[in-house]
């Protein structure tokens, strides 16, 4: 039995589709050039359609193809050698469509494994949000936003070839620099690329990650009930709880309005950004709670609107449709530990709560993902360049 | 001068297959493409709607030259190429689970017109649960309505197929549609190296479509489907029977004739045998699971246990009497179901079912057919439960009875 290698792409659906499925081709691709047979494939659950939802694209690789089609008999690869996560707002999980509970980002990452993460931050940083692992492995930042590269009304930032560089230095016996650079010579035909992913591969570093580093939250999860447990006719348990008023924490008051919500369909690590809530700023018009598609905010005892971080998906039509201009900010998901609830926090430090506004809606009215205005992602192209070279 | 003349061998030779990285849905658009399908028509449904993507960009890069037609649902969509070929179109169409049901009504015409359509079944479990995974109930409920139905298990196969599939359905001895049926996931979504044929190779393989005196034209005066009574309808049944005893001999004829055009060998265009030279019990299935079953096979092959694999390609027309006497030589025989067939004879899957009938006339050895429900809905087909059916298959012939149908895989 010859050698298997695998790599994973996690990604954002639809809007790092294209991105995921080239850097995969590049791998299988620029493998073949050094006569190991490969294939890639997408994780076909996890409906890379839909906007935003967590999905994976794989590479298998092997240096024979029995070996090949050993690690094709499975329905995904249970083990990785890399995994590259092209958005680092995934790092909080990245569970497929059908929320299954939380999966860990690093889950599949072989003991002494790679993970590469797309990001601004630096290892350290992210490490306060990836999950504790069992195992050891290296993480390395590849300094970049998460880039849209590959969609058609997006310009390329070579996002694709410096992850190709950067997975030739991390695993050499997978390909080689040299074969990454004859791929995208002769099928992308671009020396520019050339030179991008020549200078990802020098600049590429890892820390190690010792075991049971991280984020030591238990991730939610539940079990599937067998075939008996079921309900029949393709019935589910309905949520029986209609909600209600709930405690103010300072005064112990009862008021508002809670709804009873499904607990095991909870929207964590499908967010990109949050609703982040100025509650002083609040005019109680009701938009926002009327507006939101899935009926995330809670009425809040002292009337106003509390986005209720199990239920929100993270779509911004709260802020759009806020008319206070400084109330509902969309901030990157990545500033936050927690879901907790944000007007609690308010009620019980308004002077800190004040404080922590001003850290985290930095600047007003920047969003870090999706775009307010038509060019806006051109606007960014330089920026990330000069990110890009380091 | 005859040192001037380059000999026809070399010609060929020059305009080499081109590989190219490429999903199953990819290689069947391309084989459209090379097949130069005048009408397509989609109607998105996953999985088969990568297909109708892939040919929509080769469209719009100029690479194809097609009337593509969107429809208003799946209905539509087989009705539109179904006029079309009766007009001497070559057609293209497919459709996915329930997709495909709700152009029954179209489909069980079809046949009866002589319409030599190919579709792609890109398999899908049917709704409800709302599910993408690949289970063949789809493309099986059209098994007997005159319907060729056949499963490939790679990106190559799906390619090479579907220009099999043209040409077997508009052979004049034919004339009735082929069903090519990909795994949802595992062959529409995988990318492998496919060598892609030459223009000139296909054009050979490939005559234009001739309809003949079938051809809706005003010159040449006919009226189509007309309606009919018990004084007509069992002669036309009769004339797509006579298609069917047809079917083998011409599918016969064509893949030998694709063999000697583009070189590559599928051997038996019916079933392929993996290990069955001395094998004493086999698994048989259709599709993907071909490869975690071929794995486990080598798996238990070096701990002696001698295990085949029997993977059924055409299963209409079903090659009854050469797959039964292939059968009669071993000691038992477990039947992998990828789909489901409520209340049938011993609660088997289809596929189970139709081994069974294929072996029991004659005096020929009767080997147990077991059943084995698995993989339904896109569920993993894993190595271990492989190695289980095959271990249960083992028993069997060793003469331990075991139960006719087994759900494998199932959360108890």
């Amino acid at each position: 039995m010859g050698q298997l290698f695998a790599v994973e792409i996690i990604y954002r659906g639809v809007f790092q589709k294209t991105l995921a499925k080239g850097i995969c081709r590049g791998i299988v691709l620029a493998a073949h050039e050094e006569g190991k047979p490969g294939i890639s494939f997408g994780r076909y659950g996890d409906s890379p359609e839909r906007n935003g939802i967590p999905a994976k694209s794989f590479a298998i690789v092997a240096n024979d193809e029995q070996t090949l089609e050993a690690g094709m008999a499975q329905y995904e690869p249970k083990q990785v050698d890399v995994a590259v996560v092209l958005d680092d707002t995934l790092c909080k999980g990245a569970e497929s469509w059908g929320w299954y509970g939380l999966e860990t980002v690093n889950k599949t990452i072989k003991p002494n494994g790679t993970m590469i993460v797309v990001s601004l931050q630096d290892p350290d940083s992210l490490l306060h949000t990836i999950h504790a692992k069992p195992q050891p492995y290296k993480l390395a930042v590849l300094k970049g936003i998460a880039s849209f590269s590959g969609m058609w009304v997006y310009k390329d930032d070579h996002t694709d070839v410096r992850v190709l560089g950067a997975i030739a230095k991390a695993l050499p016996e997978l390909v080689s620099l040299q074969s990454i650079e004859k791929f995208i010579k002769d099928k992308l035909k671009n020396d520019l690329k050339v030179t991008s992913a020549h200078v990802a591969y020098e600049r590429f570093s890892t820390i190690e990650v010792a075991p049971g580093t991280g984020n030591t939250e238990e991730p939610f999860h539940f079990d599937l009930p067998g075939w008996q447990a079921l309900r029949h006719g393709v019935s589910v348990d309905g949520v029986t709880d209609r909600g209600g008023a709930y405690a103010d924490p300072v005064t112990g008051q009862l008021g508002g309005f809670r709804p009873g919500r499904n607990d095991k369909f909870k929207k964590y690590t499908t967010r990109t950004m949050r609703p982040v809530v100025n509650f002083e700023t609040c005019t109680k018009c009701t938009l926002c709670w009327l507006n939101c598609p899935d009926a995330s905010f809670d009425v809040t005892p002292d009337g106003t609107y509390d986005a209720n971080l199990e239920a929100c998906c993270g779509c911004g039509i709260c802020e759009a449709v806020c008319p206070v201009s400084n109330c509902i900010t969309m901030v990157n998901e990545s500033a936050f530990q927690d879901n907790a609830s944000q007007w609690e926090a308010f009620r019980k430090d308004k002077a800190g709560y004040t404080v922590w506004l001003k850290t985290v809606v930095v600047p007003v009215g920047e969003r870090s993902h999706g775009f307010r205005y038509r060019g806006q992602y051109k606007e960014q192209i330089p920026a990330a360049l000069e990110i890009a070279k380091g | 001068m005859a040192t001037l003349t380059v000999p026809v061998e070399e010609k060929k030779k020059k305009k080499v297959e081109q590989e190219a990285l490429i999903t199953g849905a990819e290689a069947i658009a391309i084989a459209c493409k090379l097949a130069n399908v005048d009408v397509v028509t989609a109607y998105p449904i996953r999985p088969y709607d990568t297909v109708m993507q892939y040919i929509s960009q080769l469209k719009a890069d100029g690479e194809m030259d097609c009337e593509y037609i969107v429809a208003e649902g799946e209905h539509s969509q087989f009705e539109i190429v179904k006029h079309a070929s009766v007009c001497g179109a070559r057609v293209f169409c497919g459709s996915s689970g329930v997709g495909w049901m709700y152009a029954m009504e179209a489909l069980t015409v079809t046949p009866a017109l002589r319409v030599p359509m190919v579709a792609m079944v890109g398999n899908r479990a049917l709704d409800d649960p709302g599910a993408f995974g690949v289970e063949h109930n789809d493309a099986l409920a059209v098994r007997d309505l005159g319907w060729n139905l056949v499963w490939v298990d790679s990106a190559q196969e799906a390619l090479d197929t579907a220009l099999i599939a043209y040409r077997v359905a508009e052979d004049r001895r034919m004339f009735v549609p082929v069903a090519l049926s990909c795994d949802g996931a595992f062959l529409t979504h995988s990318q492998s190296l496919v060598k892609i044929p030459t223009q000139e190779q296909v054009k050979e393989f490939l005559p234009p479509y001739n309809r003949g005196d079938l051809l809706l034209h005003p010159d040449n005066v006919i009226s189509v489907a007309p309606q009919v009574n018990e004084d007509w309808v069992m002669e036309i049944r009769r004339q797509n029977f006579q298609v069917t005893e047809r079917a083998v001999s011409v599918i016969r004829e064509v893949y030998a004739d694709f063999e000697r055009i583009f070189g590559r060998k599928y051997g038996n265009p019916f079933f392929e045998e993996y290990m069955t030279e001395d094998a004493d019990v086999v698994l048989l299935g259709m599709g993907t699971m071909s490869t975690p079953v071929r794995v486990t096979i080598r798996k238990m092959r070096e701990q002696g246990l001698k295990v085949g694999f029997v993977r059924l390609r055409w299963f209409r027309p079903f090659a009854g009497e050469e797959l039964a006497k292939t059968l009669r030589r071993f000691k038992a025989v477990g039947v992998i179901d990828r789909d489901f067939s409520f209340g049938s004879p011993h609660l088997s899957g289809v596929v189970a079912t139709e081994v069974r009938s294929a072996l029991y006339p004659g005096d020929g050895a009767k080997p147990p057919v077991l059943g084995f429900i698995c993989g339904l809905g896109g569920r993993e087909v894993t190595l271990p439960d492989v190695e289980k059916m095959a271990e249960i298959t083992l028993e069997a012939g060793k003469g331990k009875s075991q139960p006719l149908t087994q759900w494998i895989g199932l959360r108890g």
